[in-house]
């Protein structure tokens, strides 16, 4: 058997394998206990190559036994990022485009495992409280399987969330308040009425999916973990959940080591677990005050737990400002050609920060995780875009506006980039030969 | 009186029901007033004398923890709500 329960992370009282969440002793969160010393025996990096293009390749160590709900989710693009390493004055950058999922964020590992497991527990309707991307995952995966679906949502969303989310017609519901209390309100739902509440009563299958994205790092970085991972942060889950799946790869004696430094991003406007990691402290809940909702979770569950892989991997924790999100957008799309949504503005915001403070050693192959797609937060961005230019259909208008147009692209577009590109990478080249003398 | 909402684990000590009414002037009293009655109840929601790292306590809505924690004021009519740490959308 590959599964053998629930299991309290802080107490360690075992469950059965249920639609449950918490720990009736200590209110603890409950997570899956495997039987590794049989998937050992099964498990094999060619078994894993030969499965499909999906996260279901890994299916021996994820929670469900029966048929899954599958969209085609996982095994996203690892992309070599020479031109932002360059900009930043890295030697070695990959970024992990997770922004291409079927409904264009990483939340389709997490509901592709918790709604196949709904289905197992025989559930018909189904539900999450999101702050966006969960949603319109939640609705894709309910109306690909036939489910009934709530969603709630805080009723500030960025316009394309809602859209989307509407166009797999579920019934959505939009609740006055920010996250934190559409999460408190659902998790009263939770209690009376019996739903499959992807991130609630189904937390600790639903938890299990992004454990997905640190194997196929590991995978497509060639059976070796990165040394440096910036991982964006809302409840803290996913940090968890992808150094989880970086250790039980090298438990399960498909890698040597992990020699990963963890590190959490978040917005200024929103940083409970940076800032508790950053000051030593407890986390303390907030208020967000930012034009990130993504990660707009004012009291992280999993907080304290992420807390701990920071500091178990001697990571560290940054955060981003609105100004500095918005530039992290555009870095991204201009140097590597990837559009992503405000979580991935955090994170290209704060590799940057880190990496000016020397927090971030310029030799460290580092990971940076892009989870949402652009086209989710047009609405932010659109203020801090140039318009296009306008011309009549003319060759002699276009002739004249070219004109003007060549200074711009010398200034600011590829060419500008490039040749910043060629001077920082000349100089990290020497910096690195000296080092290796004085070595 | 106020009302007092139990999340699942914690109906064992209110007969299975998800509501029932409570006294006290503060949090901490209202909570040791129930305890009195249902012996066991208070120790899985208070520890060292603080609320616990996974439970969230709200008064109308709003999070202790951002009120006075265990000293909050507790009015007539006011709503408890004793909830598990969960979150991540
Ligand atoms: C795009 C994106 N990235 C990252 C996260 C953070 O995930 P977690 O809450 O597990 O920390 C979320 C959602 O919460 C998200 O929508
Ligand atoms: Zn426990």
């Amino acid at each position: 058997m590959r599964i053998i329960g629930l299991k309290c992370r802080n107490c360690g009282k075992k469950y059965p394998i249920d639609p449950i969440s918490i720990c009736e002793d200590c209110f603890g969160p409950l997570e899956v206990e495997y039987n590794y010393e049989y998937i050992r025996e099964i498990i094999s990096r060619k078994r894993i190559a030969d499965g499909p293009h999906s996260i279901w390749r890994y299916r021996d160590i994820l929670p469900v036994n029966e048929k899954v709900v599958d969209l085609g989710t996982g095994f996203t693009p690892l992309q070599k990022a020479d031109n932002l390493a360059a900009v930043l004055g890295l030697k070695e950058l990959y970024i992990k485009n997770d922004s291409v999922n079927p409904t264009f964020s990483f939340k389709d590992r997490v509901v592709s495992v918790s709604i196949s497991k709904a289905l197992e527990f025989g559930f018909d309707t189904v539900g999450c409280a999101s702050t966006g991307n969960l949603a319109s995952s939640v609705a894709a995966h309910a109306a690909k399987a036939n489910l009934a679906c709530y969603i709630f949502i805080p009723d500030d969303l960025n316009l394309a969330k809602i859209v989307q989310t509407l166009a797999y017609n579920p019934n959505l519901i939009s609740v006055k308040g920010n996250y934190d209390e559409v999460n408190r309100l659902c998790t009263e739902i939770a209690g009376y009425y019996n739903w499959a509440f992807v991130n609630i009563n189904l937390r600790p299958y639903y938890s299990e999916g992004s454990k997905t994205l640190g194997y196929e790092t590991i995978e497509q970085l060639g059976w070796e973990t990165p040394d440096r991972a910036v991982i964006p942060a809302g409840s803290g889950s996913l940090l968890t959940k992808i150094w989880k799946g970086y250790n039980e790869f090298k438990d399960l004696g498909l890698i040597d080591e992990v020699k990963t430094k963890i590190t959490a991003s978040q917005s200024k406007g929103c940083s409970p677990i940076t800032s508790a990691y950053r000051s030593g402290e407890e986390i303390t809940p907030v208020r967000p005050d930012t034009i990130e909702k993504s990660l707009a979770i004012g009291s992280p569950a999993d907080g304290y737990y992420a807390i701990k892989v920071m500091k178990e991997s001697g990571g560290t924790a940054g955060a981003a400002t609105d100004r500095e999100i918005i530039d992290g957008i555009k870095l991204l799309a201009k140097t590597e050609g990837i559009f992503t949504e405000t979580a991935g503005g955090v994170v290209v915001g704060t590799l940057k920060n880190l990496v000016e403070q020397g927090e971030i050693e310029k030799d460290e192959r580092t990971v940076i995780y892009i989870t949402g797609n652009g086209l989710k937060t047009q609405d932010v961005l659109m203020e801090h875009l140039p318009t296009p230019v306008k011309i009549k259909p003319d060759l002699k208008a276009f002739e004249d506006i070219l004109k003007k147009m060549d200074k711009k692209i010398d200034a600011d577009t590829y060419s500008g980039v490039e040749s910043k590109v060629r001077s920082v990478r000349s100089k990290i080249d020497e910096q690195i030969e000296e080092q290796t003398e004085v070595a | 009186m106020a009302t007092m909402r139990l999340s699942t684990p914690l109906r064992k000590y209110s007969g299975g029901k998800p509501e029932v009414t409570v006294e006290g002037e503060t949090l901490l009293e209202v909570l040791e007033k129930f305890d009195s009655k249902h012996p066991g109840f208070a120790e899985k929601i208070i520890e060292n004398g603080e609320i616990k790292r996974f439970v969230n306590v709200f008064v109308n809505n709003i999070d202790v923890r951002t009120k006075d924690g265990l000293n909050t004021k507790i009015e007539e009519n006011d709503t408890i709500s004793i909830l598990p740490a969960v979150s991540g959308g």
